[in-house]
């Protein structure tokens, strides 16, 4: 009997705290605008954004080099090395880009974000803001759940443009595949509406899940510093399932059937 | 860190995006015929039209001036009618032109190859909605390969 108990228990454990998550999302984004915050915003965008810029770069340029290594030794076997530029192209626009993107995402400024949160809370921060009539929900989680949300995007598509840029730099200028059919190929096969706002649609939903399970991770932690590690630790774990497991729903519903 | 720093960062950031955006627009992504711009609709009825897909382009003399709308079977004879949308800037083929389904290359895609009829002094031209009579359907290997062992068998 005890452990019907104890399923009990834990389901009802999970639905509480998805009841809270869902309490802080909508208290922290359903608030008028203020210019306040937009600075705030600003400068969580910074410390999302803007500091994330460079490990995407980076990681864009090489899983593009070796996307272009890989496929062209199979393809160059069909003497159709010439599709090396859709492949990539599509490979990096459709899943690559959104979901590598949001596992570094999540790795990169989820985990900071969760520990940031974690600590203000352990060391009273959060309640010190209540004395002061300052809403913690409005002043520390919204302006980081919309950086979050604007921020992840723009990776998304940079870190498309730069490997396909990684492509071409293997591919063209180094395996010798025609810079003109690279493109041209690419051109043909790659749809803005299919393909390029697909994507953006993925990572502007994996951004909302990634921010979400990080800011409320923090907000719910434990406050001790065991319990600032395990929520950093399950922030990493839960949204890289989570996007993982996302992106199957979202490739079906997007390229699935027709 | 100073909030003037950061707003620069923040721009470049910005700027970063929408240079990527413009390389993903004007590089990568298909920007020829489109759907936006003014088109007229022709129909051809084909035997078999092989692997022609929706999208397929429309082709004269290797220019591309139309797309591929729609495929879909007559229900009285059974019979592939593809749905070519073609563009208005093109209007005026005269209506002993013929359409074939070629391949370009050896394994590449398939598409309508628009041959222009010959334009007579009072020739018609096709115009929204016409059927175009002279179809040549696409070539099937295995077909090409039954014809040339029954031609083998008979010599």
């Amino acid at each position: 009997m005890s452990w019907v108990i104890q399923l009990g228990a834990s389901t009802l454990d999970n639905i509480r705290s998805f009841g809270r998550a869902f309490l802080m999302l909508t208290g922290a984004l359903i608030a008028l605008p203020q210019l306040k915050n937009v600075r705030l915003t600003l400068q969580q965008i910074y410390v999302v954004g803007v500091q994330s810029l460079l490990i995407i770069m980076v990681s864009g340029l090489f899983i593009g080099m070796v996307m272009a290594l890989q496929g062209y030794t199979i393809l160059v076997g069909y003497g159709a090395e010439g599709s090396l530029g859709p492949m990539v192209a599509l490979s990096l626009l459709r899943e690559l880009g959104p979901v590598v993107t949001a596992l570094l995402f999540a790795g990169r400024a989820g985990s900071a974000l969760t520990a940031e949160i974690g600590l203000m809370k352990a060391t009273e921060q959060l309640s010190s803001l209540e004395m002061m009539a300052v809403d913690p929900l409005r002043r520390v989680v919204a302006p980081r759940v919309w950086a979050g949300i604007i921020s992840m995007p723009m990776l998304a598509l940079i870190f498309s443009a730069i490997g396909i840029l990684g492509g071409h730099l293997v591919g063209v200028d180094w395996l010798g595949v025609d810079s003109g059919s690279y493109w041209s190929i690419m051109q043909a096969t790659v749809d803005w509406n299919k393909d390029v706002v697909n994507g953006i649609l993925k990572s502007i939903v994996f951004a909302i899940v990634v921010t979400w399970i990080a800011i409320f991770k923090g907000y719910d932690a434990v406050p001790t510093s065991e319990g600032i590690s395990q929520a950093t630790t399950q922030t990493v774990v839960y949204s890289s399932l989570a996007v993982l497991g996302l992106d199957f729903v979202l490739t079906a519903l997007m390229f699935g059937i027709n | 860190m100073n909030t003037r720093k950061t707003e620069l960062m923040v721009g470049f950031f910005v700027i970063l995006t929408v240079a990527a955006t413009l390389l993903l627009a004007m590089k990568v992504v298909n920007q020829g015929f489109s759907n936006n711009e003014s088109s007229y609709t022709l129909y051809a009825k084909f035997d078999n039209i092989g692997g022609l897909k929706t999208r397929s382009a429309v082709k004269v003399g290797g220019v591309t001036v139309g797309r591929v709308e729609s495929i879909y079977l007559d229900p009285e004879d059974f019979n592939p009618v593809v749905v070519l949308s073609v563009s208005q800037q093109y209007d005026n083929f005269p209506d002993t032109s013929s359409v074939a389904i070629l391949t370009s290359g050896l394994l590449g895609e398939q598409y309508i190859g628009f041959q222009p009829g010959f334009a007579f002094d009072d020739f018609v031209t096709l115009a929204d909605g016409d059927y175009i009579q002279d179809t040549k359907s696409a070539l099937v290997l295995e077909d090409l390969i039954g014809q040339f062992l029954f031609s083998r068998d008979s010599e």
